[in-house]
């Protein structure tokens, strides 16, 4: 078999009908840029979410959960197996959401290796009154210098800024949804009510947002002590400590270590952030199955083309034949022209979906609160185009083999006979 | 025996479609060296048949075929297809090259098959075989722009560019008017005289028959007269 000249012959036959070649070429490169369109915009869109997640959520948190469900007394005193013990409506007893000695375990877990930051918090339900109307929230007392080193709370500030809660002790910084609600401006007071009954004025010294819903509509940050004085407690009363590791993904083990050695309930962020996971899943399926379609089709385009370019070609293939050139040179004249149209197609198709995908990343997206996205978001990793390519050429030696099997088992009698 | 280039030995086929019919009946025969061998008969005689399938590109027969000493029956598709491409030339009644080739590609084409020779030499010898077809011209020409004849001669070119043993043709002069019909049987005439290669064609043309050394007539499946 000689490869050069089946080659030769190849090009001979894409070169003389070039609009057909085209129409075969394009098909893939539509495939392939949509499928790099695709992929690196679904890509991007999981890591947008799933950074906004991680960035506004810690990787793990220590807290205390509040558990009702607790055996009865009587459970603890009487029990046997021959009797029934009844508790009517038993209440939870009085407990504390403090983690016990939340301050030391702070400066221990600071010290662990792969930690990035630790910052202990003090969080409590509140209404914020607005004239005759209160809306509820939550009231998070941030140590800042630490809080800001976990999610760098400066870059979420929109009016005022965080540094000025070291300043003043009766400072809050509100979420932006939640200061549009209560209509509060930098400078504004807000009054706060716990759920215990204290109340405490605070003036709003600026305003924040992740672009996560549930935290710009009901949180506000302000120092530790504050808080620990709205709810009357000591300076040692802690509620939540927040963990930031180097890497994501040693979080969970390192939480549940943590769990056994404190003794303490710990989340960390893939249970806390299970559906984000699960929709990346299915983004994932779904770029997936849309991208092969796409290639499918244009599978079906080469197959169709190259099936009628076999059938044009019949006089040839028997000449071919009849001048002894064996069934292999002919399935590689028809394969090589199927290669050629992918791997033109293909690379046309990488650099047509690379230009879709960056015209897309520079394009503004309006996204009102979420201030961490002013363009698509598109992520460009060399893998996707190696794999685009490879998809592309898979499909048109798949979809170019059986027209080219085929030319190679017809009977050049039947034809030079006429 | 070392004269003889071609042996055929009780060959017989049938056609099964649309029901079965024995279309070659015990032919043998056999054809030396440099001979310029005719075969003539009537539509349907089974002539065309028997040529292709001493062509080897028809395998399904019974009997025996032997050319240049070696045993073909038999043999896979692949190998049978070098053996053409080494010793065996065509020429079709319907001239048929590559439309999309130019004439020195088409008659390049089998020698570089072949790969017996540099591309320089292959090119040389194209030359030399259009040159003795007298088309050495059109060389640079794309093939489907010529006439009828032009492209029966670049065919024989083609045919000759291996030097086969043995040169086959389908009706070479049938589509063919009188002067171009002439030419070519002079080119065969040349070719079997002077480079003592060896021609087979089934013919419908009596003059073209007369010219050459021999003539099987075949009649019903069976050859009639000048078998040996």
């Amino acid at each position: 078999m000689n490869l050069n000249l089946s080659f030769q012959i190849a090009k001979t036959h894409l070169l003389a009908k070039k609009r057909q070649t085209l129409v075969a070429m394009l098909g893939v490169t539509f495939g392939i840029a949509m499928f790099i369109v695709m992929i690196s915009f679904m890509q991007g869109v999981n890591q947008f979410l799933e950074d906004s997640a991680l960035d506004a959520s810690p990787h793990v948190r220590i807290y205390n959960d509040v558990n009702t469900q607790r055996p009865s007394i009587l459970d603890a005193v009487e029990n046997g197996d021959n009797q029934v013990n009844i508790v009517h409506h038993q209440k939870p007893k009085q407990q504390l959401a403090r983690i016990k000695n939340g301050l030391q375990m702070v400066s221990m877990i600071e010290q662990m290796p792969g930690v990035l930051g630790v910052s202990p918090e003090v969080s409590s339900q509140a209404f914020f009154n607005n004239g005759p109307i209160q809306i509820s929230g939550v009231i998070a007392g941030i140590d800042y210098p630490r809080e800001n080193r976990l999610y760098s709370l400066d870059s979420r500030i929109k009016t005022g800024s965080f540094k000025a809660l070291l300043a003043n002790p009766n400072g809050i910084v509100v979420g932006a949804t939640l200061a549009r609600k209560l209509n509060v401006k930098v400078g504004d007071k807000v009054s706060v009510t716990t759920p215990l009954g204290g109340n405490i004025t605070l003036r709003v010294v600026g305003t924040f947002g992740f672009g996560i819903g549930t935290v710009d509509n009901i949180r506000c940050y302000t120092s530790i002590s504050t808080v620990q004085e709205m709810l009357g407690k000591d300076a040692s009363y802690i509620t939540d400590i927040h963990i930031k590791m180097h890497d994501p993904l040693q979080a969970i083990a390192f939480g549940k270590n943590l769990s056994k050695q404190f003794n303490t309930y710990t989340e960390d962020w893939s249970t806390a952030n299970q559906a984000i996971l699960a929709g990346e899943k299915i983004r994932n399926v779904m770029t997936f199955v849309v991208s092969m379609t796409l290639l499918v089709v244009a599978g079906f385009g080469i197959y169709n083309i190259m099936n009628m370019n076999v059938i044009n070609k019949l006089k040839d293939i028997a000449i071919l034949k009849a001048t002894g050139f064996g069934g292999k040179d002919v399935v590689a004249v028809f394969l090589l022209q199927a290669i050629i149209i992918g791997l033109a197609g293909g690379l046309l198709g990488l650099v047509i979906g690379f230009g879709i995908s960056y015209l897309l990343s520079i394009s503004p997206f309006e996204t009102g609160d979420m201030i961490s996205l002013k363009t698509f978001p598109v992520v460009f990793r060399a893998e996707y185009y190696v794999m685009g390519l490879a998809f592309g050429l898979i499909t048109t030696v798949l979809a170019g083999y059986f027209p080219s099997k085929k030319a190679s088992k017809i009977d050049p009698v039947a034809i030079l006979r006429g | 025996m070392s004269n003889t280039v071609l042996q055929a030995s009780h060959i017989n086929k049938y056609f099964y479609e649309p029901e079965k019919f024995q279309v070659l009946d015990n032919v043998n025969f056999e054809v030396k060296k440099g001979e310029f061998l005719s075969i003539i008969g009537k539509s349907g005689c089974g002539k065309s048949t028997l040529l292709y399938i001493l062509s080897t590109m028809d395998t399904d027969y019974e009997g025996n075929l032997e050319m240049n000493g070696s045993r073909l029956t038999g043999l896979s598709q692949d190998r049978l297809a070098d053996f053409r491409n080494e010793h065996l030339g065509f020429v079709f009644q319907f001239h048929f090259l590559l439309a999309e080739f130019t004439v020195l590609q088409n008659v390049m084409l089998p020698a570089q098959k072949l790969g017996k020779y540099s591309t320089k030499e292959i090119e040389a010898r194209a030359y030399e075989k259009l040159k003795l077809v007298n088309m050495e011209d059109y060389a640079r020409k794309q093939s489907s722009k010529l006439s009828g004849g032009q492209q029966q001669r670049v065919a024989i070119a083609r045919a000759l560019i291996n030097d086969p043993t043995i040169i086959m043709g389908d009706e070479p002069t049938g589509n063919l008017d009188k002067a171009n019909s002439n030419l070519v049987f002079d080119i065969f005439r040349k070719i079997s005289h002077e480079n003592h290669q060896t021609i087979i064609t089934v013919t419908h043309d009596p003059d073209f028959a007369k010219g050459g050394d021999r003539i099987i007539e075949m009649s019903d499946g069976k050859i009639v007269s000048g078998g040996r």
